[in-house]
């Protein structure tokens, strides 16, 4: 989906600033700001993520304790959104599953933007058959279905034990998009009469691709970076809800929403938070990257014609 | 149109019944995130029946804004005021069903870029055929048979099999042709026409002006033509307006214009221009500074900040646009009158008889240095010198294999020498192999046969390692200044990288990159700034400051001044030139614009299809072209001065340039050769088909690879 | 355009093979067929170990295990894939794979095809809407539903598609939808105007979660690509020649913004898959999720392996059809 965000663009200007005073980066930052359903996310993310990391610190409830409370209760009290069939507190359920959803998605995202990136700047930059084979390659990964190899590999290996066997599982299957991206755009920054002037000049490979290839990639790969995050998201939830991904004791918002499934019109206080959050977590990172694909898109003007 | 109407409105009925366009006071703003942005201010122009219009001006000018407003093509955000009337009717503010009845049938549009303008999933015929079928309720083979019609007119070879072909079969200057078989398939009174050729290699503009020509001849069509090229509208036109930041600052007969310009902008233009027809060693007198942006438009003339005659009222009051002669009392907004000239300037009549160079060249001091041409006696030292370079490019399937299906010759067999402080331009059109060879001197790419020397050292196989220390002296400059800076960088640190590559980044390189700002005319101050915060012409100074970095003796520009506008370009070939006298640099000049390498060269060698064609002295090469093809190309590229224009003798070239993964045998010129159609035995034509002739010295060094060459004058 | 199918028919064999090696390595290194005998209380003898490794041929080294499950050269007749034999299941010497995943493959192939059909309607109807109304509140009210559909997990928008479903059988007091199973052995024999409403009952909710989820990223890029067509010089000079606007946006925007389309639904077809496995096992359908979820639990490898590169196989195929389709649709690919 490659699409110019279409938010943050206000009809009515802002005061303009001479171009000339502003940094890369300033110019960067001022059109994310401008982009307020982003920035909007951008708040709402910080929130989440404090509450799912630094939540569980002040709440009284631990996500283990379940003898202690009593089974099933609705909302209200001392526990605002009621208890878990064990007896869990599910507000300290919501802070740890999202703590865990979290921890999964972005390490995916890191390993795959990583790996992607080199994969695909390798391939872009060196074109021809190099090229072709490496992207082959890359093909594979992108025909298997994500959800569906993740989840086999994880059961096979009982990996659900530990959040970061997941996360290293969702990452074999995604880096190729990444990859996939990257490389196009290698491919057309290479023919840059920039690159070729650097080359004119005497400039190693090595030279080019650190300093002229990366930086002008960039932006790409961080907006390529940051939808990853949901889709990993969307992954170990789908896993988990399949009873693949995280497993108890531990415990993430999908295989919340998953032993939660029964109780959709009976105990809706199980099965309603854990998904709005998910949808919550997904739903400000789509818009952030696509405040990020605005504001760092050099090519975009800002007048429409 | 009913003459009843027209009488209603009293406007047209003093303009006369001969009018088919009347613009009044046409301005377009567009909304912006940073403010309005007025492209098109108070334009008013009247067209009579079967003129034609010229409308010049440079990039972001408004020209094209004007006519799309005219055809009620902007989007939908641009706001439009003013009125425009085809035959009496006003058709700013229709609604779709009523504006597309005049589309097409009453005025029609021929765009920029032909590669673009026909939809590349129906074919040619069907695509003519629906523009009948918009306005004729006549059946579909009838509108075939239209076609067919059309595209005899336009002068399209096998037209029947054209039909059903799509346009990506078809070259450039085809498909043009095509979209002008389009525009006067329903006769419509008025073809605008915006920068039609300007996509196009001179030789095909002049086959594509001529079907263009043909076509209003049928149609009796009159013509707006709008264009930044003043040769073309020299030939093409009646009257020309002149337009600088969204307003028309002059207007009037073309000859008037040209010969008799006055608003400075108008006579700077024109004295910008290096000219085919003009003294190369006179110098350019640019146009200093560049078009003022749209969105901070200064409050008096739009031109005042660039013009050596300003005073303050140009700062305060925004001349009108009035009659140069007589009265001055006349007011611009019925422009009712064909044949007067108006300009928009509070002194114009101080401009009468006054020349470009005294006007610009006020405050340029430096005297073009004269040429040393009369000292060949001492041959001076050969720097670079190529022998028999070839480099094919494989054409590879698309499958994993990647086997090899064909082959480009993209440079077959050149060989060259440029000598110390010497200017050796390379010029042809599109596709002869010009910026592959400067590549290839370089080592940029490697070749497949062929010895590169630099002072005599071999460069080919030379690992990047044992190369890098020559790079130092061999340096290039791009055509495209917007992507040949990394927009991620500074202006300093795209200066000193170069510098750093070489491993002498200290603190000296601060210095050096301040300096060499200066040198190309730039601030030194202006070092932390990014790319884009600058001008092409200034972002072209700038690749020329990053190539001098090192201290080269040999720069290779690939038409490095082919992307600017006329009035930036003067400022970097005079920079240029400078730099090649005060640093003694031997230049490299790919191009395809002979007027400017009739400027600035020493020696030209003409390219096509990746053979030399001919090569000669700068003088001998303009004043007696020998090679069928250097002539038709020197005879295609049109003036800028309408007498000499309208009455210069013409070399036409037929067809397209054949692909090079296919060139024709023996000569390759020899399809498109007027000499080898026209002028040849049977015999004769039999050796250009089989023998691929070699590049001969007539004397003097004077070298052409014709069977039967023959010096002709063309200027 | 015979050339041009040949070459991409060509095209995909490498990618295939590539992808059996993929999956097969992948399973085979991940799991341990035999987990759940040696966990059998009590102990199981060594000859019953080595007997139920002989079966699924753990005997074998990897490479001639591979080699045995594409061919089936030198195995006992129950495996080989070019032979139409997937391999032993771990679920018994009764439980045949190749049958048993055939019919649940037209379950799941029906819900894929039905929801993808639907999405893709859905996405350039929306697609096209957003572009030419673009920036209006009708614009950006689409963009946010899209957005918010590609952030939903399609198990939860399941459920709530399934509650809401129960909730209105007992508001109307009749069983409109079916929210449980797929209803495939109850319409069987019936007159042909029930066993359609009984499909419909069945396939409407799981229909409509799938498409909900796949359409958005479709219509952004449908939006896209026809933003970028209309600014296109040729629909430009459409509107030159005095075309109407409908005509215009129908003959020369739309034909041309469609053609892309083709490749990015083609690859988005395993997700789709993705989405259908969670669907499925909401509904309780008995389809291809089922059936991958009990192989999973049996730590079934040859099962899991065929699983995976079928649905592999479909999406190449998938990319197939698009590839040459994008060729009928573009006559510059044709004579390419």
């Amino acid at each position: 989906m490659s699409e110019n965000g279409m938010f943050g663009s206000t009809r009515k200007g802002a005061k303009k600033k001479d171009s000339a005073d502003r940094t890369q980066l300033q110019t960067i930052l001022i059109r994310f700001t401008r982009h307020r359903p982003a920035m909007i996310s951008l708040v709402m993310l910080i929130l989440i993520v404090l509450f799912a990391f630094v939540g569980p610190f002040f709440w009284m409830w631990d996500h283990t304790v379940y003898k202690e409370i009593p089974s099933n209760l609705p909302p209200g009290g001392e526990h605002p959104l009621g208890s878990s069939a064990a007896g869990n507190d599910v507000l300290a359920q919501l802070m740890r599953g999202a703590q865990q959803t979290l921890k999964v998605a972005f390490t995916v995202s890191l390993v795959s933007t990583v790996v992607g990136s080199m994969w695909g700047a390798t391939a872009g930059y060196y074109g021809g058959r190099v090229d072709a084979l490496m992207m082959r390659i890359v093909d594979i990964f992108l025909i298997v279905p994500l959800l569906v190899a993740a989840a086999a590999i994880a059961g096979n290996t009982g990996a659900g034990a530990s959040w970061s066997a997941i996360a290293m599982i969702i990452a074999i299957f995604s880096w190729a998009t990444i990859a996939r991206v990257v490389r196009g755009v290698v491919l057309s920054l290479r023919e840059q009469e920039f690159v070729e002037a650097a080359r004119a000049s005497g400039a190693s490979a090595s030279w080019i691709i650190i300093r002229h290839l990366l930086p002008n990639a960039a932006g790409p790969i961080i907006v390529a970076a940051t939808l990853l995050v949901a889709v990993a998201i969307l992954a170990e939830a789908g896993m988990s809800f399949l009873g693949l991904g995280i497993q108890l004791p531990d415990i993430s918002l999908g295989q919340m929403i998953g032993s939660a499934r029964t109780a959709v019109t009976t105990r809706p206080w199980l099965f309603y938070p854990p998904g709005v959050l998910l949808v919550l977590i997904c739903l400000t990172i789509n818009f952030i990257g696509d405040g990020l694909r605005d504001a760092l898109d050099p090519r975009q003007t800002r007048v429409r014609r | 149109m009913t003459t009843e109407y027209m009488n209603e409105e009293h406007a047209t009925v003093e303009t006369g019944d001969d009018v088919v366009l009347e613009v009044t006071d046409l301005s377009v703003t567009f909304p912006s995130d940073d403010g309005p942005l007025p492209a098109v201010r108070e334009v008013s122009y009247v067209l009579r029946r079967g003129e034609a219009l010229g409308i010049v001006g440079e990039s972001g000018s408004g020209k094209s804004v004007t006519s799309m407003a005219i055809m009620g093509l902007l989007p939908r955000n641009a706001q439009v005021e003013g009125s425009t009337r085809v035959l009496g009717q006003e058709i700013i503010g229709l609604n779709d069903k009523e504006i597309s009845k005049v589309r097409g049938k009453k005025i029609a549009m021929i765009f920029q870029d032909p590669l673009t303008s026909l939809n590349p999933v129906y074919t040619i015929g069907y695509q003519i055929a629906e523009a009948v079928l918009a306005h004729k309720k006549v059946s579909k083979q009838a509108a075939m048979k239209r076609a067919l019609e059309l595209l005899e007119v336009v002068g399209i070879p096998s037209p029947e099999q054209r039909l059903r072909q799509y346009p990506h079969e078809l070259s450039g200057g085809m498909r043009q042709r095509v979209v002008i078989a389009i525009a006067m398939a329903n006769e419509p009174d008025v073809i605008i026409a915006d920068e039609p050729t300007t996509a196009l290699d001179v030789t095909v503009q002049a086959q594509v002006l001529d079907a263009l020509q043909r076509a209003r001849r049928e149609t009796g069509a009159a013509l707006v033509l709008i264009t930044h090229d003043l040769g073309v509208v020299a030939g093409q036109v009646d009257r020309v307006g002149v337009m600088y930041a969204g307003r028309i600052v002059e207007m009037g007969p073309v000859e008037e214009v040209f010969y008799r310009p006055r608003m400075p902008y108008a006579l700077g233009l024109l004295g910008s221009l290096p000219r085919l027809d003009g003294d190369a060693s006179d110098r350019l007198t640019p146009i200093l500074g560049s078009p003022p942006s749209l969105r901070d438009l200064p409050p008096g003339c739009g031109f005042a900040p660039r013009c050596p005659m300003a005073r303050d009222r140009c700062h305060e009051e925004e001349p009108r646009l009035l009659l140069t002669t007589g009265d001055t009392g006349g007011e611009s907004s019925a422009a009712d009158d064909t044949i007067v000239h108006r300009s928009a300037c509070h002194f114009s009549e101080e401009l009468a008889g006054v020349e470009a160079t005294d006007l610009f060249q006020a405050g340029e001091e430096r005297e073009k240095a004269p040429k040393d041409a009369p000292e060949t006696l001492v041959e001076p030292e050969v720097l670079l010198s190529a022998t028999d370079l070839v480099k094919h490019f494989p054409i590879r399937s698309k499958g994993i294999l990647r086997r090899k299906v064909g082959e480009v010759q993209a440079v077959s067999g050149i060989s060259l020498d440029l000598r110390e402080k010497e200017t050796l331009a390379l010029v042809g059109e599109s596709g002869c192999g010009k910026s592959t060879t400067a590549r290839l001197l370089l080592n940029l790419i490697k070749l497949t046969s062929g010895e590169v020397t630099y002072m005599g050292q071999p460069l080919q196989g030379l690992t990047d390692r044992r190369m890098r220390p020559l790079r130092k002296d061999l340096q290039l400059v791009f055509q495209d200044p917007f992507a040949s800076l990394d927009p991620r960088m500074t202006v300093s640190d795209i200066i000193g990288e170069p510098m750093r590559i070489h491993g002498d980044g200290h603190r000296d390189a601060r210095k050096r990159v301040k300096e060499l700002l200066e040198l190309v005319g730039l601030n030194p101050e202006h070092g932390s700034r990014y790319p884009h915060e600058f001008s092409g012409g200034q972002r072209q100074r700038i690749g020329v400051a990053r190539a001098l970095s090192l201290n080269p003796r040999v720069l290779v520009l690939d038409e490095p001044v082919s992307a600017l506008d006329v009035s930036i370009q003067a400022g970097v070939i005079n920079l240029l030139e400078d730099l090649q006298d005060e640093l003694g640099l031997s230049y490299l000049f790919v191009s395809h614009d002979l007027s400017v390498v009739k400027h600035i060269a020493d020696r030209v060698a003409v390219m096509y299809l990746g053979k030399m064609m001919e090569t000669a002295t700068t003088e001998q090469l303009f004043k007696a072209p020998a090679h069928p093809y250097t002539q038709a190309l020197i005879s295609a590229i049109p003036l800028p001065d309408p007498i000499k224009e309208r009455t210069r003798e013409r070399i036409i070239v037929t067809g397209d340039i054949p692909s090079p993964a296919n060139p024709p045998s023996g000569c390759r010129f020899r399809t498109r050769c007027s000499k080898f159609a026209n002028e040849l035995s049977d015999a004769e034509r039999t050796k250009c088909v089989e023998e691929p002739p070699e590049l001969l010295d007539r004397g003097s060094g004077h070298r052409d690879a014709c069977h039967y060459s023959q010096v002709v004058e063309l200027i | 355009m015979l050339v041009y199918t040949m070459r991409r028919v060509l095209g995909a064999l490498p990618v295939l093979v590539l992808a059996s090696i993929l999956t097969f390595v992948m399973i085979d290194v991940s799991g341990d067929p035999l987990a759940d005998i040696r966990m059998q209380q009590p102990p199981p003898t060594e000859e019953v170990i080595q007997q139920a490794e002989a079966r699924l041929y753990l005997d074998r080294s990897m490479p001639e295990r591979y080699w045995l499950w594409m061919t089936g050269i030198g195995g006992n007749g129950d495996i080989g894939l070019l032979q139409g034999e997937f391999g032993p299941s771990t679920q018994g010497p009764h439980y045949e794979i190749g049958p048993a995943i055939a019919e649940r493959l037209w379950t799941t192939l029906r819900l894929v095809g039905a929801a993808m059909v639907f999405a893709l309607g859905l996405a350039i109807i929306t697609g096209v809407i957003s572009a030419l109304r673009q920036y209006s509140k009708l614009d950006y009210t689409l963009t946010f539903v899209g957005f918010l559909a590609l952030a939903m997990p399609t198990f939860w928008l399941a459920g709530i598609m399934q509650a809401a479903g129960v909730k209105f059988n007992q508001l109307v007091d009749e069983q409109v939808f079916a929210t449980i199973g797929d209803g495939r052995f109850r319409a069987q024999g019936e007159p042909l105007g029930d066993q359609f409403l009984n499909a419909f009952a069945h396939m409407a909710l799981p229909t409509l979660v799938l498409m909900l989820i796949s359409f958005a990223s479709w219509s952004r890029y449908q939006r896209t690509s026809m933003l970028e067509v209309m600014n296109s010089d040729y629909v430009r000079l459409a509107r030159a020649k005095g075309l109407r606007n409908h005509v215009v946006i129908r003959r020369h925007a739309l034909r041309t913004a469609l053609i892309p389309l083709t490749t990015v639904v083609a690859i988005s077809v395993a997700s789709v898959i993705d989405g259908a496995i969670l669907t499925e096992v909401v509904f309780q359908w008995r389809g291809l999720g089922d059936f991958f979820i009990t192989a999973v639990d049996n730590n079934d490898s040859y099962a899991l392996m065929g699983w995976l590169l079928l649905s592999g196989v479909i999406v190449i195929v998938a990319n197939l059809v698009a590839d040459l389709l994008y060729a009928v649709l573009d006559p510059r690919i044709r004579y390419e």
